[in-house]
């Protein structure tokens, strides 16, 4: 099998478990039970996208994927920290 | 195939076996946060996929955009080194948020089972809010 074969098929494969890891992650946002269980979905979901992401990168060969996975990235942790941070106090910035 | 060079053998043998690492440990994460019954557990399941799966991914992304440029490509390191800084800091957030709200509605926030996957969600659904 050639390199270029072997990368493309495991990338796909790749791609098709994180698709199915953001998935379950949209089910566990969507049954909750509480609010603290959605936001933990949320988190999950965002970094198997920016997952996601990189392997298209790695499979095109462009970089411009890897600039989108670094922006989800940090605004994902924003996200995070805003919502946990609301759920603690009732408001973000007080 | 779109890729400017052609990767080596050795490069694609270790690039596929990094990225197929962290896709199923991301996938397992997911799993246990579907399947585990409490909160406090669903947390330390999704943290497989924050840590061990997105380093192996970005790891193999290093390795791959290494090998078909012509010097060491090292920007990977940034979304590494932040991840492992910002996954502890939101989750710890995240879990004092729950605790709180835990003791606000009388609920033990200590988890006292160990996980009973397949089982229905042991926290009920928000008391409605007064």
């Amino acid at each position: 099998m050639s390199a270029p074969l072997l990368l493309e098929l495991s990338l796909l494969l790749a791609q098709g478990m994180l698709t199915l890891a953001m998935g379950l992650a949209v089910v566990r946002m969507l049954r909750g039970p509480r609010a603290q269980d959605r936001v933990l979905a949320l988190d999950v979901l965002y970094v198997s996208g920016m997952l996601v992401l990189l392997t298209i990168g790695m499979r095109t060969g462009s970089t411009h994927f890897f600039d989108a996975a670094l922006i989800v990235g940090m605004l994902g942790f924003v996200t995070t920290a805003a919502l946990g941070r609301f759920l603690l106090r009732g408001e973000v910035i007080e | 195939m779109t890729l400017a060079a052609e990767p080596g053998l050795v490069v694609a043998v270790l690039a596929s076996l990094l990225v197929l690492l962290g896709a199923t440990v991301t996938l397992v994460g997911a799993l246990g946060l579907l399947r585990l019954s409490s909160f406090y557990e669903r947390v330390h399941a999704s943290t497989m996929g924050t840590t061990l799966g997105m380093a192996s991914v970005l790891l193999a992304s290093m390795l791959l955009f290494s090998a078909l440029g012509t010097r060491p490509v090292l920007r990977e390191l940034v979304i590494i080194v932040f991840m492992t800084v910002s996954t502890p800091i939101g989750f710890v957030l995240l879990v004092r948020a729950a605790r709180h709200r835990d003791a606000a509605v009388g609920r033990e926030p200590e988890v006292v089972t160990t996980g009973t996957p397949g089982g229905t969600d042991r926290d009920g659904p928000d008391a409605p809010l007064e």
